[in-house]
Order: structure tokens, then sequence, then C-alpha cells
């Protein structure tokens, strides 16, 4: 058990360099990484994936689909691990729930009027509550900017607070929105509100706002992760989601990770990326060099 | 005043529509057949391949989606970009060795040749599509679609002529393409894509790269979301090894024996048919009035 949280005052949290934080995150896109550890590095990735269908249009076919890809990447690639779990509506969670049995591969579910989160904290509750009872083992929130942005820094930290405690078991990642933060800054207080008020995972976007994730963003949260665990001892979890589609962009982002936060972290207990079209691009990155040849989409299922 | 220093152009690839360097950052020497060095050209690598297949492959959709007559209207507008710059091209090919009545020619053929299939556009479909007897109750029919992708070696003993006249029918029948420019002349190749980049022609639809054929070959003959590749040469070995690897995605391969592309007989449509998949449809109607199967 961890010793009391002494909260600190959200008005004065640590300021951010901008210029530093864009050039050092530019660095880690120059590291040489040698064949094996880029196969280890894309196995490690394809692990850490929550495999993302947030649509109006999703039907039961197609979350079904999606389950069956999340088990069954590419079955012409022997040794392949599963991704880490799906990511769906509150009203899709049993459906998946379902379809992935015991595979193994948990169900991440949208939650609190997801993804503008401007509903009444009752709603929201309710809304997180259905999709515990439906199943979900992970609750993916988001934060009122709105109230953010006024600066009532108390209300976000009180809603995140109750959300975490009508999750119960179910870890709770907290979605930023840094799109819509504007502010280096900002992310960082956001942050350190999310971590103190209890959640398990600091998520940078929802996928609906540009820009979402970018490698500057997700260093200011993953230092604030690592000033969060020397101050407490506590580990939280690190969500980067939204426009990362590309095998080499992931790579770019474990090796942040791993200089940053290191080896305790490079597993998908403590990372995660938030992407949907990400697993086939580092299929096709593996089959590559297993087969020495460039690859083409037609030969990978869609979902 | 000090004596002004000539300004001489960078000679870099074209790949969706821009001009980067080669990802390698790798380059050569152009020399001219008297061995005078003309220019530092790029050495692209295979990384430089990917890249360009990648672009060519976002481009394909929206070109081939372009009705074919504003295609016709985009390669017209090439030629008339090409005709501006017609001092220039001339100049290349004699540095490159040419006399100035064969560079001359060269060029005015280049840009005829492109009027040639700005013309073909809209019209080759008619051509080569049928409607076929059948001995049931269905209209049938076939029709042409552009086949994705094409990898071109350009012909290597021309500068311009060789790389137009292969790169228009494809273009002219929908497809993008990925194009190595010949090794030893690159000079107009490069010069070439700034007058597609100025004439309309969608970003990816022609991708251009200069380096060694023995180098890139493989990749260009390789890559898996590549759907035909041409090759204009003689070399024996070169074909098989096209051949071979083609045939991991069964590629189209099209493979001409060396040609003076200078000549007329060298423009067809049968050049535009090379690069087409022919779709046919079976539609079940009733018989019409007193039509027997067959018709």
């Amino acid at each position: 058990m961890i010793a009391k949280l002494t909260i600190p005052d959200f008005t004065s949290t640590a300021r951010i360099d901008q210029v530093g934080v864009e050039e050092r995150a530019s660095r880690f896109t120059k590291r040489s990484l040698k064949n094996e550890t880029k196969l280890n590095g894309l196995k490690l990735a394809l692990n850490m994936i929550d495999l993302t269908t947030l649509e109006g249009k999703d039907t039961e076919g197609k979350i079904k689909q999606l389950c069956y890809k999340a088990a069954h990447l590419h079955d012409a690639y022997p040794g392949l691990p599963t991704v880490a779990a799906v990511c769906v509506y509150p009203s899709m969670v049993a459906v998946a729930k379902k379809a992935l049995g015991n595979s193994g591969i948990k169900v991440a579910s949208v939650a609190t009027a997801f993804p503008s989160g401007q509903s009444t904290r009752d709603v929201k509750l309710r809304d997180t509550k259905y999709a515990i009872s439906q199943g979900a083992d992970e609750i993916d929130m988001v934060i009122s900017r709105g109230k953010f942005h006024q600066g009532e820094y108390n209300f976000v930290f009180d809603e995140i607070a109750a959300i975490k405690e009508a999750c119960g078991t179910a870890r709770l990642k907290v979605i930023l929105e840094t799109g819509e933060l504007g502010t280096y800054d900002k992310v960082r207080k956001a942050s350190d509100i999310a971590m103190y008020a209890g959640a398990d995972f600091i998520k940078t976007s929802t996928g609906k706002i540009s820009p979402a994730a970018t490698m500057p963003v997700t260093l200011v949260m993953l230092e604030a992760i690592r000033d969060f665990y020397y101050k407490t001892g506590k580990k939280i979890a690190m969500k980067p989601a939204g426009g990362i589609s590309k095998a080499k962009l992931a790579l770019h982002y474990l090796v942040m990770l791993n200089e940053v936060l290191g080896e305790d972290w490079m597993n998908n207990e403590w990372f995660r990326f938030g992407a949907s079209s990400l697993a086939n691009d580092i299929l096709m990155q593996l089959e590559k060099q297993r087969s020495g040849v460039y690859q083409s989409g037609d030969y990978f299922s869609v979902d | 005043m000090s004596k002004r220093i000539e300004v001489l152009k960078t000679y870099k690839i074209y790949i969706g529509g821009q001009f980067p360097r080669t990802e390698s950052g790798r380059t050569y020497i152009a020399y001219s057949p008297k061995g005078e060095q003309l220019a530092n050209v790029c050495l692209s690598s295979r990384k430089d391949v990917r890249d360009a297949v990648g672009s060519a492959r976002s481009a394909f959709g929206g070109w081939s989606a372009r009705a074919a007559f504003n295609r016709g209207q985009i390669l017209y507008r090439i030629a008339e970009m090409l005709e501006g710059r017609k001092a220039q091209f001339i100049d290349e090919l004699v540095k490159q060795g040419s006399s100035k009545a064969s560079a001359e020619t060269e060029v005015n053929r280049s840009i005829d040749r492109l009027i040639y299939y700005s013309g073909w556009c809209d019209k080759y479909q008619q051509i080569f599509s049928s409607v076929n007897p059948v001995a049931s109750s269905h209209f049938n029919f076939s029709a042409l679609e552009p086949m994705g992708v094409v990898t071109i070696v350009a012909p290597q003993n021309t500068s311009l002529i060789g790389l137009v006249s292969v790169m228009a029918p494809v273009i002219a029948g929908g497809n993008s393409c990925v194009i190595l420019a010949s090794e030893n002349k690159p000079l107009c190749a490069v010069t070439f894509a700034e007058v597609l980049n100025s004439s309309d022609l969608p970003g990816g639809v022609v991708n251009i790269l200069t380096g060694k054929v023995a180098e890139l070959l493989p990749f260009l003959a390789d890559h898996m979301d590549v759907n035909a590749i041409f090759y204009g040469e003689n070399d024996a070995a070169n074909k098989k090894l096209i051949r071979e690897k083609a045939s991991l995605n069964v590629k189209r391969t099209v493979i001409y024996e060396s040609k003076n592309w200078v000549e007329e007989k060298n423009e067809s449509p049968y050049f535009i048919n090379d690069f087409q998949e022919v779709k046919t449809t079976w539609h079940p109607i009733e018989n019409i009035g007193g039509a027997k199967a067959g018709y």
C-alpha cells in the first residue's frame, strides 16, 4: 500500500520547455535499430496495441470480425503475439467479450460521454457502470476539457476520482485529449491531475480530434509519469492514441519509452498503442523482414 | 563587378510530386560521351523504390477515377509544357552526346508522342472493349481497367524519347508508375519531372528515380504492391530475374526487345492495352425480341 498521497497545488505544476521537449522528442527518431532489435520491437509493439473501432457505424458483425483479427493477426506468420485489447463503445462490450472468450485479450470500453465528455456526472457514472456490468476489463474515460480550461481543476479531479471508484477492479485510462488542451504546460497539469485522482493509465487522445498523439506530447506525459513515480512510488501506464499508423513511428515511441521510463514499462501492462491501422503496417514490416520483399496491403485482412 | 558564377542545377529525384534527394544520400556522376562531368545525380536506393511505390499507390485511386477525357487534357498539358522548354531539353541532349539535329528530332517526337497518347485516352476503350456472343440469356461484355502501379525501367539508350514513349501509354490508361531513368543519360528524366510537376498531373502518378539498374531492378520486380513491370532491353539475365521475381505476386511482365523509340511505328494503342486488365461482366437478361442465343 502506498503512503497517503499529498495532493499538490495544481495551479503551480511544473512548466514545460517547449523547444527542449520538441528537440528531445525528435532525437528519439534518430536511433539506429539493428534487425533483431527491430524484429523484437515490432512484435512487442504488436502486443501493445489496443485494436480500436469507435464509429457510429460499428455493427456486431464488425466487432466480431475485429475480435477475430485481434486473436489471429496473421496466421500465415507463426508465433505472433496477439494484441493487448480491443477498444469499443459500451454497447459493444458484451459482443466483444463473448467473441474474445478466453483468448486472454482484454476488452476496453470508452465511457463518460465519449468523445466530448459534455454530459452530467450522473450520466457519465452510469455509462461507466454499464460498461463494467457488460464485462469491460478497462475503461477509457475523457476528462471535461471545458472545465479544465475554466480552471476548475477540482471538478476535473473529483470527476476522475468518482469514475475510478465506479470502475472497481477495472483499470481506468484517462484521456486528456491533448489536441484540445493547447499547450504542453496544460498537458502536464492535466496529467498530474489525472494521476493524483487515481488514473491507472493516462492517454493522449480520443482519436476524434487532430492533432492526436504526437511524440512531444507523449514525452511530456511520460515525464509526468516518471516524476509521479519518484514522488509516490506508484507506476502509471501510458497510452498514446490516434495518428500512430506506421511501424516505424511505433518503434520511435518504444525507443522514447525505454529511454524515459526504462524496461519496467516495456510491456503491455504499462504501455499501449491506441490504433486501428498500425497492426497491419507492423505485420507488413514483419513479413518484409521475413521474406525480404516489400509487402502490399492486399494480402492482409482489413479488420 | 566580379565575374558571375553560374548556378548549377541539382538533379534530384521525383516522388509524390516533390523533389527529394535520395534517402541514401548517395550520388553518382553523369558523364558526357567525351568524359566531361555533367552533373551529380542521385543514386537511389531500395528505400526510394519503396517510397515511390507508396506514392504511386496513393495516387492511383484518384488518377484512375478521372474521366478519360480529363486524362487526355492533362497529357496534352504535359506536351504544352515540354514544348515551352524545348531549348533546355535540346541543350541537355547535346551535352549527353546527341547531334543538334537528332536532339531536335527527339524532343519534337517526344512532344508529338504525348499529343498522340493524349488523343487515345478516351478512345482506346472502344477499340479493345467488346460485347461478346454467348450461348445463354446474358448480356456479356468486356471492358478495360487499369492494372494499378507499374514499375518501368526506362529505355537506357535514350534520355528523353524512350522515357516518354513508355510512360505515356501507362498513364494514359489510368495507371500510376515508378520509372527508373536511363542510368548513363539521366539528365532529361529529371528535367522532364519538372515538366510533369507543372502540368496538372497529380503528384505520385509518375515518380522518377535515377540510379543503377542492377541495384534497383530486383526491388522494382519483387515489390508485392506493384501490379506490372516494364522492361525494354535485350539483357537476358535481367529478363530472367524480372520473370522470376514478378512471379511472387503474379505481376504482369511487359518485356519488349530494344526498340528505336524515335521511329513513328513505335507508338500504338496496343502499348496502352499492354497495361490494362480485362473485366468481363455477365448480365442476365431475357431474350430480346426474336434474338437467339449468341444473337
